[in-house]
């Protein structure tokens, strides 16, 4: 058992919150994007966070702080779009090591600097790995649904590209997340694998996947037990869900996780439905009071915010969290 | 060691435990054995391959089997393509895959395509241990279960002992040396023909149930397996006794502990159901109970010839009408009958686009709302976009044909769409790409992730005449607000459409509207596009554009007090932010006329021209704006017929006298005296004061929290004016008693409504009096009566009892200060009614900045305050005020 399972045994865990709603605060422009080797990139670059992480670190690490500040025990790394697929868009795909090497340092730096002023309270880094932008199971076009616009292979060699990129930068562990199509993620959980064979280490995995619409499945259709079904073949640290619903939504398919799971589960929801404008208004007091609930039924180990969360959503659920019991681990077939 | 039960996943879950009976493989799908399914992928016909495997699926497979392994095929080609289509098929993708191959290439490149646990059928120690082991290693990281051949270097076990001598060894090897799951694990012992007339084969069956049930009680946590119709291969071309011999073996095999097979799903004979003679011979040969087994089957066999089971469809379906069967070819995304229907519904149908703009939406309205309420989800709204386009195209050659005879040969214009960047959705947009392409339009679709940029330059380069934009997440909204914004900047002028999932009309009006001077419309789905093309087109653009701004400029005020409504502010922070007049450079006009003035006889004739009929529609349910009613397909001829007839008893009840006009205004000194308004007499004294209240919900910058009075001066900076007026249409009461002792409701409702409509008609004229001559500010307006239905002009008539001034007890001292009943006649009821009901009376503002508003929610520091400041009990105040409490 390594030092995360160890202490998800002990008590609930905190992911941090949404890393683009803290962004959109700074307001940044164009020029926030591009440093001297981008000055003259072809491209419009404003909106690729990742990059961020090289041409305003600054703003990264002050995030990572607040988080952290507000009582998260794990951070996530600014690489939810840092793989060659998804950076294709921006045309920077020569960039992704980097950008996954330096956006782990960063929240390494800031994690060390928290564990250091408080030994109790060890902080980690998951090196966050998104869903890039293009589906294996489904075609991106009606007519022909034999078509797909990435293969697994494909996505394998640039989850691997990505992996790399953050071991090396040191993540602690690895978060593959906001799972719309199971098959994705397959290829990332294979990447993972292959690189820890590689390397002769453990690396906790940390699944998470998105129930997209009011059908209670995924994206590529899959329901929440035939996903737990399709990932569950690696040894992970956890399974959860996160993104597209509320925490009050969420519940009902968390319950299923839980029910079945042989893992630690983890939730990172929104903070509510977006309302008519795309806009998340939960809340922090409303969110932490729903996951209030999780925490009585003892659904939960690691809880965090997607979407629309802050350090204040992400401080009411860290206080509230540390008043209850983690979920055991014990599931009964 | 606790067993677990085997996990397997489709897009659903597929749990095998103990209690589970038998798990139906379907093995149609496969080209070694079924010579059909062979052909069909040879031949490159997918569709009816998948046809095959959704056969299987409703005959009852719960794991489909799939088998390219064909010398004439590119076999991994083959595999990703058919499984890429079963993907897409959520009927079918529903169940677990068995990828099914003796070639490790074919069953990756398949085991690279399944997004849910599925089953590798098979490996086996055929080449030594090395592959095996690495090849069980590549399974386990893809997550699948593997059958596990009984197979070794010297060939395939055929006796008991050499079956479980192989799967005790590859069991030990896959547990210990790759830690695979025992539960995944997956045995073929092995199935051969029996009755084959060799007497070496004759105790097959029975070897193959003793080395399930073997592995059952030596093998913790493995499964068994196996092709089922091997067994009867002796009896091909005879469907009764093969029939029988596979539900006899899976019979005695069940027993023994097998928990899966391969079988012809939906061609199963119930065991029971088997005839008792045609049993026993089939079990003779199976369990190998007498020597003459064989020659007796094959004797009796001859008997029972039979096609055996045929395959009964549910058709029912097929029975409807053709609308009721296209709707339910796109809700289940069947292609089968969708030419066929779509011809039948072309013939039925005045023109092709009809069908189109009929049936075909309204199937896709009843898709949308399933999705919507969670019965569908994405895959299965997927294929019935991909009916809908079918049947579209089917129509495309005669949409074609009825232009070129209509001679309409040029295109109505050119629409661009485009899915925003940042989102991959296009569903919508290429089903109204396909509506507006049949409407004659041109269309341009720049495909989905398209920068502002590209959406711009591409419409600038085109000379669209429309863009359309489209999205499905949540980002794609902020997206559309920066194209928008990027459009003005660039000084564009083409028509905007905005649609999608989470795009609403209140996201355009309130976000997107207001970044670009241009028309940026909300389109709700495809079938509201054309409608909105050709007129943005044609002669009746300017009436839409005008029509929508209006609709979203009240939905964007709206929004604005409902969010105000949010958080509240204190009454002394609220009047702070009071509106800001500067009165000392305001000079108050003075008014021609102080005091009353009452018209008792006012010509119905004249004032039947300040009519506003759109409300006069409303009353009747009737939804529109006149005169644009009156060209609505729906309702159009209904509210012509409304509107002649009540012209028709307009022009009786002034040729009758019937019906009497009467109006009393004032006008007086005044002053405001923090939220009050005192009124003064010539020689200055103080003759009325009225109350009024103020917004206290947080707002925005540079947003007042307003109050009536702000719109009169206060005393330190001299004279002001401000009036009231009453007025009311006498008589329709006497008029509609008699319709409705001749049982004719209708007219009685129809002269209620023409003198409602003439008592706010009144009050617009005596408005209009007020401001070019009695108080005479705006002596030079001159307003057509649209625009003051459109409310034009400078001043305001709050009434009390509406938004800006909802408290209804401030009416007794309008009443008082104009000797209302006195003048004209109408009275108060208890409950603050006016009597006669066609009757309005309100409160005149001339300041060029007055504006209407809604109060909103106020909180118990005004309440207890204005309660003072009228004299009144506060529990009074709170029961008058009720709607607007914010505590």
């Amino acid at each position: 058992m390594n030092k995360l399972q160890e202490i998800a045994q002990q008590r609930v865990l905190v992911l941090d919150g949404a890393m683009g709603t803290m962004i959109q605060r700074y307001k940044l422009e164009e020029e926030d994007f591009r440093n001297e080797q981008l000055k003259d990139h072809p491209s419009d670059l404003k909106g690729n966070n990742d990059l961020l992480s090289i041409t305003r670190p600054d703003v990264i690490k002050a995030i990572h702080a607040e988080y952290f500040k507000a009582g998260a025990d794990i951070a996530e790394t600014n690489t939810f779009s840092g793989t060659r697929i998804a950076q294709a868009d921006y045309g920077l795909e020569h960039l992704v090591y980097d950008l996954n090497y330096q956006s782990a340092r960063l929240a390494r730096d800031v994690a060390d600097e928290f564990t250091k002023s408080e030994p109790d309270k060890p902080r980690f880094v998951a090196g966050s790995i998104g869903p890039t932008n293009r589906t294996a199971s489904l075609s991106p076009d009606v007519n022909d649904p034999g078509f797909r616009a990435v293969t697994f292979e494909e996505l394998f060699e640039a989850y691997q590209e990505q992996v790399r990129g953050l071991l090396d930068g040191g993540a602690d562990l690895l978060l593959v997340e906001t799972v719309f199509d199971t098959l994705n993620a397959k290829a990332a959980l294979m990447a993972i694998d292959e690189e820890a064979q590689k390397r002769g280490i453990v690396v906790p995995i940390m699944v998470s996947g998105t129930i997209t619409d009011a059908s209670g499945r995924t994206l590529s259709g899959q329901t929440t037990e035939a996903f737990l079904i399709s990932v569950a073949h690696m040894p992970l640290l956890s399974v959860g869900l996160n993104c597209a619903l509320g925490a009050k939504q969420l519940r009902p398919y968390l319950k299923t996780l839980s029910d079945n799971a042989p893992f630690q589960i983890s939730a990172h929801p929104n903070a509510g439905l977006p309302n008519e404008f795309g806009e998340y208004d939960e809340t922090p007091e409303d969110m932490a009071s729903q996951i209030e609930e999780y925490l009585k039924d003892g659904l939960i180990n690691i809880i965090g915010g997607c979407c629309g969360t802050t350090p204040d959503h992400i401080r009411a659920i860290a206080d509230m969290a540390a008043k209850y019991e983690p979920r055991g681990l014990a599931v009964s077939e | 060691m606790t067993i677990k039960p085997l996990k397997l996943s489709g897009l659903e879950p597929l749990i095998i435990t103990p209690e589970t009976n038998f798990v139906n493989v379907g093995e149609r799908t496969n080209v070694t054995g079924s010579a059909r399914f062979k052909r069909l992928i040879l031949e490159e016909k997918y569709d009816e391959a998948l046809e095959v495997a959704l056969d299987q699926v409703r005959g009852g497979a719960q794991i489909l089997d799939v088998n390219m392994d064909e010398g004439m095929l590119d076999g991994v080609s083959a595999m990703v393509k058919f499984l890429n289509l079963v993907a897409s098929e959520p009927e079918i993708a529903r169940i677990p895959i068995m990828i099914d191959s003796s070639k490790w290439e074919i069953i990756e490149a398949g085991l690279r395509c399944v997004q849910g646990k599925g089953v590798v059928n098979s490996i086996s120690l055929k080449e030594g241990e090395e592959p095996f082991l690495h090849h069980a290693r590549k399974i386990k990281q893809y997550g699948a279960a593997v059958v596990v051949m009984a197979f070794d270097e010297s060939g395939q076990a055929d006796t008991y002992e050499r079956r479980i001598s192989i799967c005790k060894r590859s069991y030990d090897l896959l547990v210990q040396k790759v830690n695979f799951a025992p539960e995944d694990i997956i045995f073929d012992p092995n199935i051969f023909p029996v009755a084959t007339g060799i007497d070496d084969h004759n105790n097959y069956a029975v070897d193959f149930f003793n080395a399930t049930k073997w592995i059952k009680d030596n093998l913790p946590g493995a499964h068994v397996s196996g092709g089922v119709s091997n067994v009867s291969f002796s009896f091909r071309g005879n469907n009764v006794v093969r029939e029988a011999m596979h539900s006899a073996f899976l019979y005695h095999g069940i027993k023994a502990g097998m928990d899966m097979g391969i079988v012809n799903a939906g061609m199963i004979e119930v065991y029971d159901e088997i005839p008792k003679d045609l049993l026993e011979h089939v079990e003779d040969v199976l369990l190998n109970r007498r020597p003459d087994a064989t020659e007796r089957l094959l004797t009796f066999a001859e008997q029972v010839k039979g096609s055996g089971k045929v395959k009964v469809e549910d058709n029912a379906w097929r029975e409807n009408t053709v609308e009721e069967r296209l709707k339910h070819a796109l809700v289940k995304g069947i292609v089968d009958n969708i030419e066929e229907d779509t011809e039948e519904a072309r013939q039925k149908y005045e023109r092709p686009l009809h069908v189109i703009e009929g049936p075909l939406m309204d199937g896709m309205n009843v898709v949308g709302d399933l999705f919507g309420s969670g019965k569908m989800f994405l895959p299965q709204v997927v294929k019935s976009a991909r009916v809908m386009k079918k049947s579209v195209a089917y129509l495309i050659p005669y949409l074609e044909e009825e232009k070129a005879q209509s001679g309409a040969a040029s295109s109505k214009g050119k629409i661009l769409l485009a899915t925003v960047k940042g989102d991959v959705h296009d569903i919508g947009k290429n089903i109204v790409g396909v509506v507006l392409g049949c409407n004659n339009y041109d269309i341009v679709d720049l495909g989905v992730m398209v920068p502002a940029q590209k959406i711009l330059d591409e419409a600038e380069a085109q000379k669209a005449d429309i863009i359309g934009l489209s999205g499905l997440i949540t980002p794609s909204l902020d997206e559309m607000v920066t194209v928008a914004s990027e459009m003005e900047r660039r000084g564009m002028k083409t028509p905007l459409l905005i649609g999608g999932a989470t795009t609403s009309r209140v996201h355009t009006a309130v976000k997107i509207a207001p970044k670009y001077s241009g028309p940026a419309i909300h389109v709700l789905d495809a079938s509201k596009s054309v409608s909105i093309a050709s007129d943005l087109l044609g002669e009746k653009k300017n009436a839409l554009v005008e029509q929508v701004a209006a609709e979203y400029q009240q939905l964007k005020e709206n929004h604005e007090n409902r969010q105000s409504e949010k958080a509240s502010i204190s009454l002394k922070a609220a009047r702070e932010n009071k509106v800001k007049i500067d009165w000392a450079v305001y000079d108050a006009p003075e008014p021609a006329k102080l005091g009353t003035q009452v018209f008792d006889n006012i010509s119905l004739e004249e004032l039947r021209n300040y009519i506003d009929w759109t409300p006069f529609f409303n009353t009747w349910m009737l939804k529109g704006k006149f005169p644009q009613i009156f060209e609505n397909p729906t309702v159009g001829a209904e509210a012509k017929k409304l509107y002649d007839e009540a012209n028709a008893m307009i022009d009786e009840v002034i040729q009758a006298g019937t019906l009497k006009a009467k109006a009393v205004t004032g006008l007086f000194i005044a002053n405001s005296d923090g939220d009050d308004v005192n009124l003064f007499s010539e020689n200055g004294e103080l003759i009325k004061t009225f109350h009024f209240l103020r917004q206290q919900g947080q707002k925005g910058k540079n947003l007042p929290n307003m109050c009536l009075a702000d719109f009169v001066a206060p005393e330190s900076y001299g004279k002001d004016y401000f009036g009231g007026f009453a007025v009311s249409i006498f008589g329709a009461k006497e008029i509609a008693e008699k319709f409705e002792a001749d049982h004719d409701d209708y007219s009685s409702i129809m002269i209620k409504a023409v003198a409602d409509r003439f008592a706010e008609a009144l009050a617009e004229m005596m408005h209009e009096k007020i401001r070019k001559e009695t108080w005479g500010y705006a002596k030079a307006e001159n307003l057509d009566n649209e625009s003051l239905i459109k409310e034009k002009y400078k001043g305001i008539r709050p009434a009390p009892g509406y938004p800006a001034c909802p408290d209804h007890t401030e009416k007794p001292a309008l009443f008082e200060l104009l000797k209302v009943e006195e003048n004209i006649g109408t009275s108060l009821t208890e409950s603050m009614a006016m009597y006669p009901a066609a009757s309005v009376s309100g409160f005149y503002f001339g300041h060029p900045e007055s504006k209407y508003f809604g109060l909103g929610k106020i909180q118990r520091d005004q309440v207890e305050e204005y309660a003072k400041r009228k004299g009144m009990e506060v529990k009074e105040i709170e029961q008058w005020l009720a709607p607007n409490l914010g505590y």
